[in-house]
């Protein structure tokens, strides 16, 4: 008895009782369904987790901070200069698994920001390479990034992020300038020319939220108001924020222009870098790149220790985790509704084969074996979970579809191809573990009393 | 070597600590070709002896041979396989599948026997054929009367080409006529050169047989020899020949 017999038979069975069998399918499709919008919902939250670390530069970017001087080493303390651009020179130089480095330097809050007497909030004025581009995951939308030249001859020329330009032009929804390229702005009094603007960050919620809101203006009751940083629901708008306020200058005009003329005797300007960033190769070699640029820094600092490396592995593993409690709770759900759907098929098969006793009996009369029987109720079990569970695919697209109607500002749902194998996977399986006691005391039966049987 | 043969079998069941011997001590042959009936009252044991025949159930004692091979301690996977190889059953009540077709029906021991579609379906026709059915195929069950239907249990009894034929009360479910027709039917088998053996309590009907045996309390009572005495002849003349309905 070959096995395409055997499952179209199970077909026959199912078909001959369509009612009945749509009924036990349904635990199954609920089941299947549940599983494959669940893990989809997961997926399109975990995606826009993850947009926010790619969008600082994602894990291979590692930040090397100033630290305070060990203890152990206080003595020391006038030895130590600090990050310089000697620094990024000797990782260049001899650190391999180390991508790009890239300085930072940074007026901190003594930089004001103004054209024509407005001024944002606040703006992140940092003098850095051209190579920060690639570092921070930036794009450029209007104009150019710096280039060598124009750090080498330390020319005030300035690229800056759509915050800073919608709030010195204001915001191009409401008349201002979309792009200002040429523009003239001023960084602690200086001119600078404007040369370039970033696309606008956002996540994938905020960027939902602003679309909607264009193609319905919210009626604004009230006093007018900004509403503050972040949307307010635990997202990370924070990173968008920060990328948004950037202000990028030449490494060199920073340096020069910038930090100099100060009050004071002092008339060299301050060498010191508040942050590196670096980029690992890859991902898998962090800790011996961490160590090599360790070692590297160490011979530049002369052994002093006043430099740490942060990365972003808590943030990772902060989502994995989320996305770990997220995924367990809906497999739970999900685990229960299939248990349910396995038990009512086990108890329709017990059915069904009290009434098919004669039958069986019959069909081990004519030379029907234990494992012919056996496999045929086996099936039939398998094919009523299987097409639940294909079923259930063909739901959870559907419901899908309605959770991204009902909520279009939420993450999508993204439906993978492994979440829907696996649901498969798992119906198959459920089949096959109701299937067993029937099929055993179907099997199991003498084919004499069988064959009595009323 | 006789086709089937039975010695000194006895089966007994113990029902509430009292011991009942179904067959007591039985010993029988049949040769290959035999046209034999097994006659007796109901609660004989003529159905446990028909059941032991046809592999459906084990002897508690004795030995039991059936075309080479001995059968009384085979596994149910073998008794399973001699079932569908060399044993074909009509029962009384048809006992066809009523969701299968006639053609789907036929070939079921086939396909438990894993012959090829092709084969299957020019084997299903042949025995089809052979008993009159060709062109009812794709009828279910229930679209037949009960002659027919004990046709197409007859048609699937033969599909295999088994050593031997057990019928259990063919006619029981059947008008007299129609039972006519059929025992005509088994009558032809057995000229084609058939074994096959006719289990029944009605001795009008075990008369059509040239060979039979009556079953009392487990033991056979009565035995009669064809060889002896030509009865063969007798009991042609006994049933007169009904012309076949269809």
């Amino acid at each position: 008895m070959n096995f395409f017999n055997s499952i179209s038979i199970g077909f026959k069975e199912i078909w001959a009782n369509k009612f009945r069998s749509a009924l036990t399918m349904l635990g199954i499709v609920l089941g299947v369904s549940s599983l494959v919008a669940m893990s989809a919902l997961v997926k399109g939250m975990e995606n826009g987790m993850k947009e926010a670390l790619v969008a600082i530069g994602g894990l291979e970017k590692v930040r090397v901070e100033e630290q305070e001087i060990p203890a152990a080493q206080r003595h020391l303390a006038d030895q130590a200069i600090g990050l310089t651009v000697r620094d990024v020179y000797a990782l260049q130089r001899s650190a391999p698994l180390i991508k790009l480095v890239t300085p930072e330097m940074r007026l901190g809050r003594f930089a004001t920001v103004t054209r024509n007497g407005k001024s944002p909030d606040w703006a992140n004025v940092t003098g850095t390479w051209p190579t920060a581009i690639e570092m921070n995951q930036h794009e450029i939308q209007y104009g150019r990034m710096f280039n060598e030249i124009d750090d080498e001859q330390a020319r005030n020329v300035c690229v800056i992020g759509t915050g800073v330009r919608d709030q010195l032009f204001g915001t191009p929804e409401k008349g201002g300038k979309e792009d200002v390229v040429g523009e003239k702005i001023h960084i602690n009094g200086q001119p600078f020319r404007i040369i370039g603007v970033f696309r606008r960050y956002e996540s994938e919620l905020d960027r939902k939220m602003r679309e909607m809101e264009k193609d319905q203006p919210k009626e604004t009751g009230g006093v007018q108001r900004r509403r503050g940083w972040g949307s307010g629901r635990g997202n990370n708008s924070w990173v968008y924020n920060m990328k948004n306020n950037t202000v990028y200058t030449p490494l060199n005009t920073m340096w020069l222009k910038l930090k100099s003329g100060g009050v004071g005797t002092n008339t060299v300007p301050d060498p010191r870098l508040a942050a590196m960033n670096i980029k690992v190769a890859d991902i898998e070699v962090l800790e011996p790149a961490l160590q090599q640029a360790r070692n590297v820094m160490m011979h530049t600092h002369r052994g002093i220790e006043d430099f740490s490396f942060q990365t972003q592995e808590n943030w990772s593993e902060g989502i994995t985790q989320a996305i770990r409690n997220q995924r367990m709770s809906g497999g739970f759900i999900s685990a229960i509704s299939l248990l349910v759907g396995g038990i009512g098929i086990m108890n329709i098969m017990l059915a069904s084969i009290t009434e098919r006793i004669r039958e069986i009996g019959i069909r081990k009369a004519i030379g029907a074996t234990f494992e012919n029987v056996f496999i045929q109720i086996l099936v039939e079990s398998v094919v009523l979970a299987a097409l639940g569970g294909i079923l259930g695919l063909a739901a959870s697209q559907g419901i899908v579809q309605l959770l991204t109607l009902l909520s279009p500002t939420e993450n999508t749902p993204i439906i993978t191809v492994p979440a829907m194998l696996l649901a498969l996977g798992l119906s198959a399986c459920v089949g096959v573990l109701a299937g067993l006691i029937p099929a055993f005391k179907a099997a199991r039966l003498d084919p004499i009393q069988a064959l009595r049987y009323e | 070597m006789a086709l089937v043969e039975l010695r000194n079998v006895s089966k007994i069941y113990h029902l509430g600590g009292e011991e009942i011997r179904a067959l007591d001590d039985l010993s029988l042959d049949i040769e290959s070709g035999e046209f034999i009936s097994i006659i007796g009252p109901s609660g004989s044991g003529k159905s446990t002896l028909m059941h032991i025949l046809g592999c459906l159930d084990s002897p508690t004692k004795g030995t039991i041979q059936l075309d080479g091979t001995m059968i009384h301690n085979a596994s149910s996977r073998e008794l399973a396989r001699i079932r569908n190889q060399k044993i074909g059953f009509v029962f009384q009540f048809f006992n066809l599948l009523p969701r299968l077709n006639v053609m789907q029906n036929v070939e079921l021991p086939m396909v438990y026997a894993g012959a090829g579609s092709r084969e299957r379906h020019e084997r299903v026709m042949a025995a089809l054929k052979l008993v009159g059915l060709e062109n009812r195929s794709k009828h279910r069950p229930m679209q037949l009367s009960g002659g027919q239907q004990q046709r197409v249990a007859i048609a699937r009894a033969l599909v295999n080409n088994p050593r031997i034929v057990f019928a259990d009360e063919p006619t029981g479910n059947l008008d007299s006529n129609t039972g006519e027709a059929i025992l005509d039917l088994f009558r032809s088998l057995s000229t084609q050169g058939r074994t096959i053996a006719l289990v029944t309590h009605d001795p009008e009907i075990a008369a059509v047989t040239p060979r039979r045996i009556e079953i009392r309390d487990g033991k056979i009572a009565i035995k009669v020899d064809p060889k002896l005495a030509g009865l063969d002849r007798v009991s042609a003349r006994a049933v007169p020949a009904v012309a076949s309905p269809y």
